[in-house]
Formats: structure tokens, C-alpha cells, sequence
């Protein structure tokens, strides 16, 4: 063998009593592993190029198959993984930058479960939200300083233009190219009926999807795709995306042979061109030039629609939301480091960035220290797993959440990290149109409505548990966590108690 | 070790009593005191005490400071510091008597003040606002002093003991006054400190109040941003906040103020006429975070007037009663039927109705 020769993650395991030889693996599998053999009357599979997406397996009638990691290993080393040593292999053989997908993989600590939350006994009552109202109807946007009145007394104050989302939570951005046009009707058609939003990320918006416009949040990125006076006005509200949690300080790069027609038309880019979006926007050196761009959008649809800036959680993210909520955006969106993508550079996904659950904690006190925290909503992303992971981030601060790798698994993701590779066999980060098919937006919308609603039912059963029957009581209302096997500093940080204190 | 009142959050059940004469009549102070110690059952001897309004008609321009000292020291500092920023008109002890019951009581004053003009005027803030910075600077600066009571012609009296106990102590049948508020503490530890009895007070508003609010950190994270500092980390000094942000800084009248704290349910607000619906949405959005949940019955006393509030589920008992011009609001009807037993139009207000009592219709008196 070769010195770089790289054994296969996995092994497919095919029990021979049970294949009937349908050939259904075969056929579903875009990765070519498995195979018919004529002469010999045999499935085989060759898992070289095996991603373990579980299609085969979720597929195959008589459960002959299954994925395993392989048992085949490099000699154990504590210094040096087996993934270290290939990965130096294929870079000494390829000279090229890793790709990765999704969120990282790496084992970093996960404060979300490191928190435990509060319960009412005896001194106060705990709510059944089967009996009694209970609300998580959340208002996104900028809030007036003062109330104004006229001479007689009536108030002429107005609300700012906002978002209101029956459910605190949202779809986060991924752009039509990374992901299928049935995943973005699947999201679309779910928001509508959730009362939520979802977000076209930097793609632009497809001309079948502008009737959901009142549950779409049009993307504003560097490489400024799709991005025309229409556009902007067909949403309720348009995020200025600054960065990523998954790949922090750098751009992003769509691959030619995902652009096809109707990609190409939306991102208004030529067909089969790598579609690359630039680490900075070229007009956003500074936060002054930032505030130019909130206000050239606000002028562009008229002062009609709240302003999200996106931002990656990075070490320094306090201060720099402290000067977004100044330069007149309404919402700012904080995606942490374990959120996922379409594709990055696996060094960055793995290495540049901080938690969401710490960048969260640090922005919302800044905030509140300078008083302006009512200047604008929080909305966090990058690593939301289930309804508690939201309790605990709407008590740590945020008015909402924004969600994007549990929606794709909501719609048959199965986590393997190969998005970049535009061979997804569930139909959802693909072009292909015989693997998009795969996808019914039908089904796939149905299952994220169950999701969000599954989610919104513990969010209420947990908030009646502390006795509190309005989402917005809870927001920031950090006595309501407690800290296990944390330090001081990490007390300190998230701005809440150990347990038992 | 045990902490503190101020260092630890204690929650606490209790009792509420408050009567008010509409005429502005002056009701002496052993009818409260009469009334919430009918309510013995529901305070366990940590706290009691008393607001009363018209008190001191010979000082009604003048804001009366009671002050709790630890010591001399702290008194001392305090007076240097009011010294700095008020010119005193007159400085006493407040008259107490002994009881068997009331031990341990720290120096109790009392000042009649109104702020120095050279340092208002240099403040640049209107002078309520001033007295408001002041009053949180000692309670916040100086150690072992604490304001308790800072607003005009109206005073707070209120120690750790059971409340009949209390208005004993401070011989409230010698104060007159046209309203008046009472609360017996049921606190869930033993807190042993005086400052945090009821009412709490900020200029002329006072709160007593029955429940343990579960929207506590919200609130207090959210108030803080606006110049008060939550010392006590007691439910009654955020909502006093509250109302005094909303009330006096906002100028939203206090039925808005109600749709607030105990904001009506989206679905209701769907419901409403166009106009209203607006506003409530526009208070809502605005002031999320300032919605009080959990039990809670409040009485809010103010200069003229008294306004009782349950949460929206209505989750503590409060009744509203009256007879010829005095209106009563209790935790328990027999706390009204104990001074006035033949009161009338007795009702339960709803969950998050406001119920507002105001002394000649508002006019000044």
C-alpha cells in the first residue's frame, strides 16, 4: 500500500441471510458504495466512499445492512488520533485546506449541561399549561426609550418595525445553493404555519418562495447574492450577515457544480461559477460603515423592516454588539461555535470561535451595564438541540433562538458531515434533482411543524413548572439556572449561581 | 453561616391590609393596626409594618426620611451626607415604646429635609429624581445606615415582629393619616433584619405585598438599568421600582401601569378594539420584561391615593370592601369585618384588574 493510503471510516455490514438483493442501496446511494455483482449473484459495497449518512441503511427492507466504524486502526497513541495522522496524510498528498460540514464534532465543553433549571414548591405555585394561558409569543426589535404623549394624555409613542413570532424560535440561515429548493419550501411552509420565520440566507430568494414573504428573512452578505430592491422588500425583515459560529472570519465558498439553472437565476451569478463570498464586506471596514449599510437598507425598503446583524461568537463579542446595538440595527443575531455549515475549513470550524451559552451570557450583561439592552433583541444560534437548551438560553438572555442543523435533522439529516461534497442522500444539501426528489416538502414541512410545536410544548410545561406563564418573564432571569461542576469564573461569566447556593 | 437579608433572596407569604377615606378624612392608626392583627396566621413574627399618608400636615411640604442606623458611625456619615445635600428643618428620634416582643432595634430616625437649591440645581435633575439618587446612595454607600421611608407627609413604620406587635411598638395611635397600609411577613427564612420588613418605600409610593414573583431576576436585571439598584433582593423593592419607573419617570397612569405588570394575555389583546389593542401591544413590546408573574397582591400606596393588583391568574387572595367614604382592601375579608363590620359591596377584583382609590376624585389635598 501507498503511504498515504487511507483506511475507511466505516465498514458496511451486510447480513447475507437477510439481503434479498433489491438493489435499493444501490440505487440510493450517491457515494457509489454498493454494487451488484452479475457473475456472482452478490450485493457488494465498497465503503471507501462511505459517509455513513444511514440512507442504505434507513432504506434497506430486511435491515440487512449496517454502518460500523472500522475495527481496522492506526497503533493508539494519546499524542496523536488516528484522524491527526490522516489528516496529515491527505493534506502531505494533496496540499490543500480541509473541508468539513456541520458543527464541530470536537469534544468542547457543552454549557447548556452544565445548567440546571428551577422548579416552584410550596412558597409559590407551579402552572399547568393545560389549564391555565401560557405564552411564548416573543416581540423581536428595537423598543422605544420614552413614551410620548399628546395633550391629552393618549400615548404617541409607536412601536418600531419588529418581528412577532408565536414561538421563540426561528429557522437560521442557509442559502438556497447549500441547501435544496425542497428543504427551502420545507422551511418555508413551516414558518408560515408555526407564526415563525425562516431565513433565505445568502442565496437569495427564489421567485416561488416570495408568498411566504411574510415569514422570510431576506440575507444580506458579503457576496451580496440575490440581493435586489424586490428582494429586500418581500421579507419582514433583513439580517446583515457579518459571521458565522461555524467559520468566524472568513467568507464562504458555494461550488460551481451546485449552481444550476435555477440557483444561478436566484443568486443572479452565471451557471456553474463557484459562487464566493468574501471574509469582510468590501463597503464594512469599521462599525461606522456597518451603521451605513443598516441605514442604506432601512432607506431601501422605506423604514419598513427591522435590521438583524449576524455576528459570530468571538472572543471579543460584547464590546462589538454593544456597537451594533448602536449603529440603529433592531435585532442582533449571535451564532456560536458549534453551529453548523455547508462547508468550512475544518481548522476553522474546529478552532476559531467561543460557546454561544458564554458569548450570550457576556453580550446580554454588556447590554444591561450600558443600558441599551432594550435597544435591541437577542437571538442566539449555533448548537440549539431541544427546548431545555432554550429555556436555558431565553433565562441566560436571549428573546429567541434561531435553529438550523435540528431542522435539517427534523427533515432526515443524519449528521455526517459532508454537506461540502453536494451528494446528500436525503435530498437536503444537494442539487441533484434525483436526490432533492427525495425530500417531499409535503412530509418535510409537516415534520418541522411537529418539531417546533413538540419543542413549544416542553418550553411551556418547564416555564409553568416555575411558575411563570409569559416567555418574557424568563428572559434574562438567570436565578432560574443553577451551575453544576463549574468554576468561578465560568459562574461568574454566565452570571449565575452553583447549585445549592 | 446564615446570610443576610440583602445578600441572599428570601421569598415570603404574608398578609396585606389598607384602608383610605375618599374625603380625605383622617383615620387614626390603631384601625390598621386593628385590622391586620386579625391576620395573625398568615405572619410567623418576622416582619410587620405600616405606610401612612397625611401623617405629618405640619411638614406636608418636606420629605420625611425615616432612617434605620447598626450604629452611631453610620449615623454620623449619614448625617454629614444629608447635611452635604439637604438643609434638615428638623431631626428626631422616631417615638417608639418598649415591647416585649420587638427586640434587637437598631437607632431609628427621623428628618424632615428638602433638597440645598445650589445642589439640586447642579444636579441638573428635577427634584424627586434627586431625592431618588440620595436616598439609593446612602442605602447603596453607607454601611449599616438604610432609608426607609423618603417620601412627603406620609411615613413607613416597620420592624421584625408580628405587625400588631409593630404598630405597638411605634405608637401608631398617635399618627392620623387618610390612608393607610399594613402587612404581616411570612418569610421562608429567618432574615432579622429590619429593612426588610414591609412596606417598601421610594418617595411617596410604598408597596405591601402578599406572594413570591418568579419573574424576580427579569425584572430586577431589567430595572437596574435604570439607576435603581436592587439592594434588598426582596420582591416588594423591585416592584416599587417598577411602579416608580413607570408611574413617575414614564408618566404612565397607573391603570396602564396595571396592563404592565399584569399585562393582559395576547389572546385578550387580539380581542380588543384597534386603538387599545395597539396600546397594549406597544406596552407589552415595550416593557416585556418588566411583567410581573407568579402570586403576588399588592397594595401601592402614593400621595392621594391607594391601588390594589392580583396577577393575572389571581393566585393570592385580596378582597375590596367600603362603607360611606372608606374603602378597604385586605388579604382576608375578616380583616375589613374586624373595624367595620357591616362594610359593603365586598367582591374579589379579578386576576390583573387594578382596583384605584383616590382621595377628593385625585384632586390635591
Amino acid at each position: 500500500m501507498p503511504i498515504n493510503y487511507i483506511y475507511p471510516k466505516y465498514d458496511v455490514v451486510r447480513d447475507s441471510t437477510r439481503c434479498i438483493k433489491c438493489g435499493a442501496c444501490m440505487r440510493q446511494c450517491a457515494n457509489e458504495v454498493h454494487s451488484y455483482d452479475d457473475e456472482l449473484d452478490v450485493m457488494k459495497s465498497d465503503s471507501m466512499d462511505c459517509v455513513d449518512c444511514q440512507r442504505c441503511v434507513s432504506i434497506c427492507p430486511t435491515r440487512a445492512l449496517k454502518i460500523i466504524p472500522a475495527e481496522n486502526r492506526l497503533r493508539p497513541n494519546g499524542s496523536w488520533a488516528q484522524d491527526d495522522i490522516y489528516e496529515i496524510y491527505r493534506q502531505a498528498e494533496g496540499g490543500g485546506v480541509l473541508l468539513s460540514s456541520m458543527g464541530t464534532p470536537k469534544n468542547y465543553p457543552i454549557y447548556w449541561d452544565k445548567m440546571l433549571i428551577n422548579a416552584s414548591q410550596v412558597t409559590n405555585p407551579s402552572i399547568d399549561p393545560l389549564r391555565e394561558p401560557m405564552e411564548t409569543r416573543v416581540l423581536l426589535g428595537k423598543k422605544p426609550k420614552k413614551l410620548e404623549f399628546d395633550k391629552k394624555g393618549k400615548i404617541t409613542t409607536k412601536l418600531e418595525p419588529h418581528l412577532e413570532l408565536d414561538v421563540p424560535i426561528m429557522f437560521s440561515a442557509m442559502s438556497y445553493g447549500s441547501i435544496s429548493k425542497n428543504a427551502h419550501e420545507s422551511l418555508a411552509r413551516a414558518a408560515e404555519e408555526l407564526g415563525t420565520y425562516y431565513n433565505t440566507g445568502e442565496g437569495g430568494l427564489h421567485k416561488d418562495f416570495y408568498k411566504y414573504g411574510k415569514n422570510t428573512i431576506v440575507q444580506v452578505a458579503s457576496g451580496r447574492f440575490g440581493v435586489h430592491e424586490e428582494y429586500l422588500n418581500v421579507g419582514s425583515a433583513i439580517e446583515i450577515k457579518m459571521g458565522q459560529g461555524a467559520k468566524p472570519g472568513i467568507g464562504g465558498h458555494l461550488p460551481g457544480a451546485k449552481i444550476r439553472e435555477e440557483v444561478s437565476r436566484t443568486r443572479m451569478i452565471p451557471m456553474g461559477a463557484d459562487a464566493i463570498s468574501p471574509a469582510p464586506h468590501h463597503d464594512i471596514y469599521s462599525i461606522e460603515d456597518l451603521r451605513q449599510l443598516v441605514f442604506s437598507l432601512k432607506e431601501a425598503t422605506n423604514y419598513t423592516k427591522p435590521v438583524i446583524v449576524k455576528i459570530a461568537a468571538v472572543h471579543n463579542v460584547a464590546a462589538i454588539a454593544s456597537g451594533i446595538a448602536r449603529s440603529g440595527a433592531d435585532i442582533i443575531a449571535i451564532d456560536g461555535f458549534r453551529g453548523g455549515t455547508g462547508a468550512a475549513p475544518t481548522r476553522t470550524r474546529d478552532n476559531v470561535g467561543i460557546p454561544i451559552e458564554l458569548a450570550l451570557a457576556s453580550v446580554d450583561q454588556r447590554l444591561r451595564d450600558e443600558s441599551i439592552r432594550n435597544d435591541v433583541s437577542i437571538v442566539v444560534g449555533g448548537s440549539i438541540r431541544n427546548s431545555a437548551d432554550i429555556i436555558k438560553a431565553v433565562a441566560l438572555g436571549a428573546d429567541a433562538v434561531y435553529i438550523a442543523s435540528a431542522a435539517l435533522m427534523a427533515l432526515g439529516c443524519h449528521q455526517c458531515h459532508s454537506c461540502h461534497l453536494g451528494k446528500c442522500n436525503w435530498g437536503i444539501a444537494t442539487q441533484r434533482p434525483d436526490l432533492v426528489k427525495r425530500l417531499n416538502p409535503e412530509v418535510g414541512y409537516k415534520r418541522l411543524v411537529n418539531l417546533v410545536n413538540a419543542w413549544n410544548h416542553e418550553i411551556k410545561e418547564i416555564l409553568g413548572g416555575m411558575g411563570i406563564n409569559s416567555i418574557e418573564a424568563l428572559r434574562g432571569n438567570r436565578l432560574m439556572l443553577r451551575g453544576v461542576g463549574l468554576a468561578d469564573k465560568e459562574l461568574e461569566i454566565l452570571g449565575i449561581k452553583h447549585a445549592g447556593e | 453561616m446564615l446570610l443576610k437579608e440583602g445578600t441572599v433572596r428570601i421569598p415570603s407569604g404574608c398578609a396585606i391590609s389598607g384602608l383610605i377615606s375618599r374625603d380625605g378624612k383622617r383615620i387614626n392608626g390603631s384601625e390598621i393596626v386593628k385590622s391586620i392583627s386579625y391576620m395573625h396566621e398568615r405572619s410567623n413574627g418576622l416582619g410587620g409594618g405600616f405606610a401612612g399618608y397625611g401623617i405629618y400636615p405640619e411638614y406636608k411640604d418636606l420629605y420625611a426620611f425615616h432612617v434605620f442606623y447598626e450604629d452611631n458611625s453610620s449615623r454620623e456619615a449619614t448625617e454629614r451626607f444629608l447635611d452635604r445635600h439637604f438643609d434638615i428643618v428638623n431631626l428626631s428620634r422616631i417615638p417608639t415604646r418598649k415591647h416585649k416582643n420587638i427586640t434587637d432595634e437598631p437607632l431609628i430616625w427621623r428628618y424632615f429635609v428638602t433638597p440645598l437649591p445650589t445642589k439640586l440645581a447642579a444636579s441638573q435633575l428635577d427634584e424627586k429624581e434627586f431625592v431618588v439618587k440620595c436616598v439609593i446612595r446612602i442605602n447603596t454607600h453607607i454601611d449599616g445606615a438604610y432609608v426607609f421611608s423618603s417620601g412627603k407627609n406620609m411615613g413607613v413604620f416597620k420592624a421584625v415582629g408580628y405587625p400588631e406587635d409593630v404598630g405597638d411598638f411605634y405608637r401608631l395611635e398617635e399618627y392620623d393619616g387618610y390612608s393607610w397600609t399594613a402587612h404581616g411577613r411570612y418569610p421562608t427564612n429567618t432574615p432579622g433584619w429590619w429593612g426588610g420588613a414591609h412596606p417598601f418605600a421610594l418617595l411617596d409610593y410604598t408597596i405591601v405585598h402578599n406572594g413570591e414573583i418568579s419573574s424576580y431576576d427579569a425584572n430586577k436585571r431589567f430595572i437596574e438599568m435604570f439607576g435603581y439598584k436592587c439592594n434588598l433582593l426582596t420582591d416588594t423593592e423591585v416592584i416599587t421600582y417598577i411602579f416608580d419607573y413607570l408611574n413617575r419617570k414614564q408618566h404612565l397612569p397607573l391603570e396602564d401601569v396595571a396592563s404592565v405588570v399584569a399585562a393582559p394575555f395576547w389572546n385578550e389583546i387580539e380581542d380588543m378594539p384597534a386603538e387599545q389593542r395597539e396600546k397594549m401591544k406597544l406596552l407589552r413590546g415595550m416593557f416585556a420584561s418588566l411583567l410581573i408573574t407568579g402570586p403576588f397582591s399588592i397594595i401601592l400606596g402614593f400621595d392621594g391615593g391607594l391601588m390594589a393588583l392580583n396577577d393575572r391568574l389571581k393566585l393570592r387572595s385580596m378582597v375590596v370592601g367600603e362603607k360611606g367614604d372608606v374603602v378597604y382592601i385586605a388579604s382576608e375579608e375578616a380583616a375589613i369585618r374586624a373595624i367595620c363590620p357591616d362594610v359593603e359591596n365586598v367582591w374579589s377584583p379579578k386576576g390583573g384588574e387594578p382596583v384605584i382609590v383616590k382621595v377628593n376624585g385625585g384632586v390635591n389635598i
